[in-house]
């Protein structure tokens, strides 16, 4: 179904090792020809992710027109990582998962309560960690790499669930689903301009997503060669 | 529905579109050729942060189309359109929209210039003209719905557009949960194979409409669309 592309990069040469705990963010400017590595460490875990164009963050990570430039659904080696304004912000180089969601969005506060519960709208959620590291950019992102914006709710639009599966049916239902993903298993991209990275490691305790049990990724990256 | 609509309107060619659209007010939107495709976005008009939401929809009624009785979520957890009626049975979520380097290479470019009014328009613009007179933008353009069309899924995830799936007469009616503004354009479909450049003709009819008794069927339809009402009903008694 969908073939599985190791990559040869080692992470002890790496230029920039950080892991992300569940429930946090976490934003990185990933230069021109870098790669990007993002790593399950223990297995079940979905890395909600945004990009932006570094220079230009209106021109944003589209689902949709990521979808429609590939004609199907789900995001492996060789899918690119399409913009609002038609360009491709990042190639998928290297995947040890297979496939990776854009349909299910983010968790957040105010969904727990139609999803779940009326009263799960305490628990932690992706969409507060998306604003307050939007919010961060500037400051953890350096100045001098990012353009100048007022960053804030309307910049956080439908983003990756790496490593989580949401398969769709020929009859259109849609399912979360235990997920194809596994310890150790990562997603490998490599930029193709100058992109902000925003990354939700996601808290959502009431669904398979993550096995019910948050935890770490590991965000690696190299410079161009 | 057999009284007067309060609103009627006709678009023609690859037409555009916006307007807000009050809490109890419902739109019908027919295909008066067959084949015909609305690019949808929605916000509170209130407050126009609060927005349409693709992943929201799905995965609170574990769909990948929409239909009669599902429902429009926004993303703070709230309803802001009921799908009431229906003759189509599927519309689009995932695709999103055309734009001006789709169109030129699908249907060769046709400018102003040469073709008058027959230009070849594409949805992204559209949208984005549409957006920018309530003060939106680029930063508010998110995954759109394209109603009247029906592209499914394999297991691989790959799609495929199912031609002719609207007939002529097909319509579709949707009940606003909330005051919303209503941003579409009739541009075809993204993945439209067909080579000709035809976007179908489409009405707009808006009525008055009593709100949802407690057993809606659209409100019913899931108990995460119950939760939705409640949050909505909140918002209201809240704002109102």
């Amino acid at each position: 179904m969908s073939t599985l592309t190791e990559s040869k990069l080692d992470p002890t040469t790496a230029d920039y090792r950080q892991v992300v705990l569940a429930g946090d963010y976490f934003s990185y400017v990933v230069k021109k020809g870098q790669t990007l590595r993002i790593v399950d460490l223990e297995g079940n875990q979905a890395a909600d992710t945004l990009f932006y164009d570094a220079h230009e963050p209106t021109n944003r990570f589209s689902a949709s027109d990521t979808i429609r430039h590939q004609a199907a659904l789900y995001l492996t080696t060789g899918t690119r990582l399409m913009s609002t304004e038609g360009d491709a912000l990042l190639t998928i180089v290297a995947d040890t998962c297979g496939r990776h969601d854009t349909l299910g969005g983010a968790c957040s506060r105010e969904s727990n309560t139609m999803r779940y519960a009326l009263e799960k709208e305490s628990m932690h959620a992706c969409r507060d960690s998306f604003i307050r590291g939007a919010q961060e950019i500037a400051c953890n992102c350096g100045t001098a790499h990012v353009a100048r914006h007022d960053w804030g709710k309307r910049d956080i639009t439908c983003n990756i669930n790496f490593f989580m599966n949401v398969p769709v049916t020929p009859d259109g239902r849609l399912t979360f689903e235990d997920g194809v993903s596994g310890p150790g298993r990562y997603v490998e991209l490599r930029a193709e301009r100058d992109v902000i990275a925003l990354i939700s490691n996601c808290p959502q305790l009431n669904n398979p997503c993550n096995a019910y049990n948050p935890t770490p990724i590991e965000v690696i990256i190299w410079d161009s060669e | 529905m057999t009284i007067a609509p309060l609103f009627t309107k006709q678009l023609d060619h690859a037409g555009l579109w916006s307007g807000v659209i009050s809490r109890g007010k419902t739109l019908r939107l027919t295909d008066l050729e067959g084949g015909a495709n609305v690019g949808l976005l929605l916000y509170n008009a209130d407050q126009t942060t609060e927005r349409y939401n693709l992943p929201d929809t799905l995965k609170g009624q574990h769909i990948f189309h929409v239909r009669a009785p599902f429902c429009l979520h926004s993303d703070m957890g709230r309803i802001l359109a009921s799908i009431v009626a229906d003759s189509a049975g599927w519309h689009d979520t995932a695709c999103g929209c055309s734009d001006a380097k789709l169109v030129a290479q699908k249907y060769d470019e046709k400018n102003y210039q040469t073709a008058r009014n027959e230009f070849h328009r594409n949805a992204r613009d559209a949208f984005l003209i549409e957006l920018a007179k309530w003060d939106l933008g680029k930063r508010d353009l998110v995954p759109n719905l394209n109603l009247f069309s029906k592209v499914m899924a394999d297991d691989a995830g790959r799609l495929t557009f199912v031609p002719n799936h609207s007939k002529a007469g097909g319509s579709i009616d949707l009940r606003f949960e909330m005051n919303t503004l209503v941003v579409l354009n009739t541009c075809q479909h993204p993945l439209d194979p067909d080579p000709v450049y035809h976007p179908r003709s489409v009405r707009l009819e808006v009525f008055a409409t009593p709100p949802p008794p407690n057993d809606d069927p659209c409100r019913n339809s899931r108990p995460e669309n119950v939760r939705g009402f409640i949050n909505t009903e909140n918002y209201y008694v809240l704002s109102t």
